[in-house]
């Protein structure tokens, strides 16, 4: 297990993602890939944070102890933060979906082109 | 933490964590294709929950503990099952999980990401923390100033940053949360008239 590994694997994930999110009809499966794409991005915070020298700690080398130990978690910081969005992305993404289907019986990207009600 | 990090700065070599972390990578890839390849939405709304749970395993193993309960509280516990509610309410059996017509371009361009994605990472010169001395430093004294319970714990850092630091991103996110859900109930309410 080394940054490197993890790394592979978040990129993996992401453009598994990438790849459903651009190919797929359904609009679900494009917001399940959204959600794969987001969940790659966590991965590679958290393991960025776990494995790499922060910039600030190596421009000044001589930061305090309790201040190193806060900057490695801006990682996890950042993984918070995601996850609350993807949250309320999914939440309002969802709506549409059913919203969208309750006007035009689909769920398909291809067939809802039209912003028209 | 400290101990762990200081722990963690010496390689980790050991047999078990290797075989741990590529048991636990292949089955979120495995799931992630599942995910897009499946023709029945259900079952690939059940492969997403797997997902989730499997980079949840993948944060513990990071040493991420805090991050890995959020993940299965709000991954496992909220988004799979309102993505499952979205499943059940749209549900198209005969159509099943079909491609559009960008089906060979966004696999090319999704191949062509992890290539570049792949090379950056394998040609990169990373600046490790296991190489540095300031961390080491920074750990042993962590250890003789504070108790051991204190340094174990990240999640008092956590708090710390997150009300101290970062205080203004915490508040707009409340603010998101709170627009995201009137926006959701604006729309549904608006399909029922």
């Amino acid at each position: 297990m080394s940054l490197e590994n993890v790394l592979l694997v978040g990129a993996v994930i992401f453009a598994i993602g990438l790849y459903g999110a651009l190919s797929k009809r359904s609009a679900i499966t494009v917001l399940m890939s959204l959600e794969l794409m987001f969940n790659a991005v966590n991965i590679t915070a958290v393991a960025l944070s776990r494995y790499v020298v922060p910039a600030g700690l190596a421009s000044d080398p001589g930061m305090a102890a309790d201040e190193i130990a806060r900057l490695l978690l801006t990682g996890q910081i950042f993984a918070i933060f995601i996850i609350t969005v993807a949250a309320a992305e999914v939440a309002l993404g969802v709506a549409i979906v059913i919203a969208v289907y309750r006007s035009r019986q689909t769920a398909f990207v291809t067939d809802a082109n039209q912003m028209r009600h | 933490m400290g101990q762990e990090i200081a722990a963690g700065v010496t390689p980790e070599s050991s047999l078990i964590i290797d075989a741990a972390f590529w048991i636990i990578a292949l089955s979120a890839i495995g799931s992630s294709i599942a995910v897009v390849q499946t023709r029945d939405l259900f079952r690939a709304a059940l492969f997403l929950a797997a997902a989730f749970l499997s980079i949840a395993g993948l944060f513990v193993m990071l040493r991420a503990e805090f991050l890995a309960v959020v993940q299965v509280l709000i991954y496992v516990g909220a988004i799979s099952v309102l993505i499952i509610f979205a499943v059940l309410t749209t549900r198209d059996v005969e159509h099943g999980n079909p491609s559009n017509m960008l089906r060979i371009p966004a696999a090319i361009l999704a191949l062509l990401f992890l290539v570049v994605a792949s090379l950056t990472v394998l040609n990169t010169d990373w600046n490790l923390l296991s190489e540095s001395e300031a961390v080491t430093t920074a750990y042993a004294s962590l250890e003789e100033a504070e108790t051991a319970d204190r340094v174990a714990n990240p999640i008092p850092r956590i708090a710390e940053l997150l009300l101290r630091d970062y205080v203004l991103v915490f508040e707009v996110a409340s603010v998101l949360l709170l627009a995201t859900v009137v926006g959701a109930l604006a729309l549904v309410r608006r399909g029922s008239e």
